[in-house]
């Protein structure tokens, strides 16, 4: 067992509107936890590209539906579970295609997984009690 | 909760320029993909994309010029994008655009790049 550990929870409907509520909330976890500036950008992206999937793809963008992103900080890592309960989707099934053919067939969507597995030290999907979807990321806290 | 985002249109010489103000994000995306769109509608495809004051962008924003870039391109025109902040600049690197795209400092440097040719050959 960790010698300490703190949860936060944010919940909120499944509007893109809230996006900018998700990342203000992890913006200020990962300050708080000793991510510099970029790095705190480049989380919050992370969680806002999860987010913004489960709002347009688990809940096919019905504004009725419910978001949690919860955040996890131990000793080594910062982790966020983004919990929903619309349409199952395991990342790990996907390989996500490279720009360059995104363009090639003009299209808009596909590069969130991959911005969210740079940035991110470890992405895993489970289905979890009551059939919900759980998506895990997780970035290792800086040793000093 | 409004997500700040606005864009500020104009023509520069014989270029269209789209100057991004705020959050480009899921949320704010439909209404930049719209102006393009209504760019290329009436003709507009030298675009230059002034960054300087956009704070944010997800993959959602990213989408938007990836899905109109070859289209604009086939018609002989291109999408640069000028002035982007560092911080907003390391999206767009880790996905690999500025092999695809021509980013440039400013809106100055955008024109002549296009005066050198209209588009990047890679």
């Amino acid at each position: 067992m960790p010698s300490f550990e703190r949860t936060f929870s944010l919940k909120v409907p499944s509007s893109t509107e809230n996006l900018a509520l998700i990342r203000d909330f992890v913006s200020n976890i990962g300050s708080q936890v000793g991510f510099d500036d970029n790095e705190v950008a480049r989380i919050a992206l992370a969680v806002d590209e999860a987010c913004a999937n489960v709002i347009e793809h688990a809940y096919g963008s019905d504004t009725t539906r419910v978001v949690t992103v919860r955040a996890v900080v131990d000793e080594d890592a910062l982790r966020f579970e983004i919990v929903d309960n619309g349409l199952g989707f395991d990342p790990a099934l996907v390989e996500p295609l490279q720009v360059e053919e995104l363009i090639r067939q003009r299209r808009s969507g596909g590069l969130g997984l991959r911005l969210i597995r740079q940035i991110m030290d470890d992405v895993q999907y489970h289905i979890g009690p009551g059939g919900k979807n759980e998506l895990l990321m997780v970035k290792k806290l800086k040793k000093t | 909760m409004a997500t700040h985002f606005q864009i500020e249109r104009r023509d520069e010489g014989e270029l269209r320029l789209l100057a991004l103000d705020g959050y480009l994000d899921a949320h704010t995306a439909p209404s930049f993909e719209n102006a393009i769109e209504e760019e290329m509608r009436s003709g507009k495809i030298r675009l230059v994309v002034e960054c300087s004051k956009l704070t944010y962008i997800s993959s959602a924003g990213l989408g938007v010029f990836m899905s109109f870039i070859e289209e604009i391109r086939e018609a002989g025109g291109d999408i640069k994008l000028a002035g982007i902040p560092p911080k907003v600049y390391q999206v767009f690197e880790v996905l690999g655009f500025p092999a695809l795209f021509d980013i440039v400092e400013t809106t100055e440097a955008a024109a002549a790049k296009f005066a050198e040719g209209g588009r990047r050959e890679d």
